[in-house]
């Protein structure tokens, strides 16, 4: 049997490296581009909104919206936790003019802001808006610290309390961590509508992309009057009222 | 002059019945914390509404402690005051014990401790959290170095370069601190840029009513003279220091009372009849303000040490009570979601708050945790001097050259 050198040695394994750290990105290289291919990327040149009109939903109807965000992300069947402990992704609130004592009940969920104070004071980078301006949260980067929840104008995110099993696939949800509306963004991925949306059915709730002049949402948008809840404070939200 | 430093003995039945009383605190706390943590927060008396609780009240309350603790290593540095020198090394002691107390609180008070390395290496520079996790370990680096040239004699003569620094780096800290709340722009009870420099007052009179408790409690149990001129001069900087955060809080009330947006966040604090109202005049402005400001004053009591020490002990309390108002009684009044409406139901009752015995015992874990660490390094570094008596003060007071 020959005997290997050292030198010889080296020289082999570099080779042999070398060459199987070439074919190996070449194959990489080739799988990811085939994989972006499958899926578009998320763009900027589309923002998902929804534009809620208050006069065409019933109290009932609102449940139904809370229902099937339970069913589709898993949320509501926490069994330790205090009513204001609950995770409440969507909820009803009902509100009356102080003069003219008009009553109006609306489903209030996040906002998805273009300028979200949630993530603008998240540390470790949790909160975050993704190009077509979805907001979510990371539950692997959530240290929950809860910040967002002081920062958020609605309310509108949840701290796990417990401990929590059953979990669906599409929405893992972790205790300890921030949660709150994802726009179902799995679904909107897929090029589905958000659950609460098919829950409503009709104009009471149109979901689309604000940006495209012939999306049903941009098209209402231009002929009716509607408002953004704390516009004041300027977060150009993607998710817009008409009717209070 | 020279000062001469040395360690306290700490053999005494005393010293082991203290380490013994704050090791039992802290694993009271131990206990707290697993409790918590293992079952979830719903343990807890916090909820979606009121999402930091009483850990946070003990916490924010050292960390801005700590940072005022260093202010009298910073008079002597920066200001040149002599008399304030011998006690440097104390201040930067108390000083970091403070921020490790309250540093541990907000970290096991976290839905995920675990996590703690994300914190670390996750950055999002616009938010004044992480800046402040910056801060706060940038603290800890520049309080050791500064500590470490005022040990070392050979390098005595940067300590007032270290302390500039020091200096410079707690007010931006405890602006930090302040602005965590500043910043909440859609809470009524805390978008206010004032509260950075009301925190930054804050932190002058809770460390300084820290650090007098503590030197003094030092110097009676290791009987170590310990003169009047020293005390008193500390005595009476506290009490400007209490009159100055009062100052603060009613500019802070009063302007914000102008603004509609607030009347009434400001009438639940200010007349209200939750608990809130009543912490805030009887807890905070009279026991933690009016009370201490006239013990300290007063010509009958001055020079009383026993009376210093419950002056300082109720500046403490009246923090631990504004703390209380400020953070839970912010959270409790809901925000104006619909100006101009009135929510009937899903949002805008009061929010209910009682903290769980497992909280107190984090927070007050937390304190336990800053006292051990000052007694433990009492014992086997020399931060304090042998000697404080009035001939050693009025010494140093006449003492050439600058106060290093």
């Amino acid at each position: 049997m020959n005997k290997l050198n050292r030198r010889d040695f080296i020289k082999n394994t570099t080779i042999a490296t070398a060459s199987v750290t070439t074919i190996a990105s070449g194959i990489s290289l080739t799988t990811f581009a085939a994989k972006s291919k499958e899926s578009a990327p998320v763009t900027n040149e589309k923002r998902w909104g929804m534009l809620i009109n208050v006069n065409k939903l019933t109290e009932s109807s609102i449940d139904d919206m809370i229902d099937a965000c339970q069913e589709e992300n898993g949320w509501g069947s926490e069994v330790h936790s205090r009513a204001e402990q609950k995770p409440d992704w969507i909820k009803k609130v009902k509100v009356k003019d102080k003069a003219t004592g008009k009553i109006d009940v609306l489903p209030m969920l996040c906002q998805h802001c273009e300028q979200p104070p949630c993530v603008d004071v998240c540390p470790t980078n949790a909160s975050m808006k993704r190009e077509d301006g979805i907001v979510l949260v990371d539950r692997h980067l959530c240290i929950g610290c809860r910040y967002c929840m002081m920062a958020c104008p609605y309310g509108s995110r949840s701290f796990v309390h417990e401990n929590l099993d059953n979990q669906k696939t599409h929405m893992p949800r972790g205790k300890g961590t921030v949660e709150s509306c994802t726009l179902c963004v799995h679904r909107v991925d897929k090029g589905e509508i958000p659950a609460c949306v098919e829950a409503v059915g009709g104009d009471g709730v149109i979901f689309g992309d604000l940006y495209d002049a012939n999306s049903k949402i941009n098209q209402t948008l231009k002929k009716i009057q509607s408002t953004q809840i704390r516009s004041d404070l300027n977060l150009n939200t993607g998710v817009r009222y008409s009717g209070i | 002059m020279n000062i001469r430093y040395q360690q306290i003995q700490g053999r005494s039945l005393g010293f082991y019945t203290l380490i013994a009383v704050l090791i039992a605190v802290i694993l009271l706390a131990s206990g707290g914390v697993y409790f918590m943590e293992h079952n979830g927060h719903y343990v807890s008396g916090m909820s979606n509404r009121i999402v930091w609780g009483m850990p946070h009240v003990f916490a924010l309350f050292l960390i801005i402690a700590a940072s005022g603790a260093l202010n009298i290593a910073s008079i002597s540095s920066v200001f040149n005051k002599k008399i304030h020198k011998p006690l440097s090394r104390l201040s930067g002691l108390v000083s970091l014990s403070l921020l490790v107390g309250g540093l541990m609180i907000l970290v096991l008070d976290l839905g995920r401790p675990d996590r703690l390395i994300v914190a670390m290496t996750e950055y999002n520079f616009k938010s004044i959290f992480a800046w402040n996790i910056i801060l706060y370990n940038g603290f800890f680096a520049i309080v050791i170095v500064y500590l470490w040239m005022m040990f070392e004699h050979r390098l005595n003569k940067f300590s007032s370069k270290a302390g500039l620094v020091a200096f410079v780096w707690r007010l931006i800290l405890t602006t930090g601190t302040g602005s965590i709340f500043g910043f909440l722009v859609s809470r009524q009870a805390y978008d206010a840029v004032i509260m950075a420099p009301m925190f930054i007052v804050m932190s002058f009179a809770f460390g300084l009513a820290f650090f007098v408790l503590i030197l003094m409690a030092s110097y009676k149990w290791s009987e170590r003279p310990l003169g009047d001129i020293i005390v008193n001069r500390l005595g009476n900087l506290l009490g400007v220091f209490v009159a100055a955060v009062l100052y603060f809080v009613a500019v802070k009330h009063l302007g914000s009372l102008y603004l509609a947006e607030n009347t009434g966040v400001e009438n639940f604090i200010l007349f209200g009849e939750h608990i809130y109202t009543f912490l805030f005049w009887i807890g905070q402005v009279v026991l933690g303000g009016l009370v201490p400001i006239v013990l300290i004053y007063h010509p009958a009591l001055r020079g009383n040490r026993l009376v210093l020490g419950l002056a300082s002990s109720l500046v403490l309390i009246g923090g631990i009570f504004q703390l209380y108002v400020i953070i839970i009684g912010g959270q409790a009044y809901p925000m104006e979601m619909f100006p101009g409406k009135e929510i009937l139901e899903g949002y805008g009752t009061i929010a209910t708050y009682s903290p769980s015995f497992a909280e107190v015992v984090l927070g007050v874990g937390g304190v336990a945790v800053s006292l051990i660490m000052i007694t433990f390094l009492l014992k086997f570094l020399p931060f304090l001097p042998e000697s404080l008596d009035d001939k050693v003060a009025d010494q140093i007071i006449k003492s050439r050259g600058p106060a290093l």
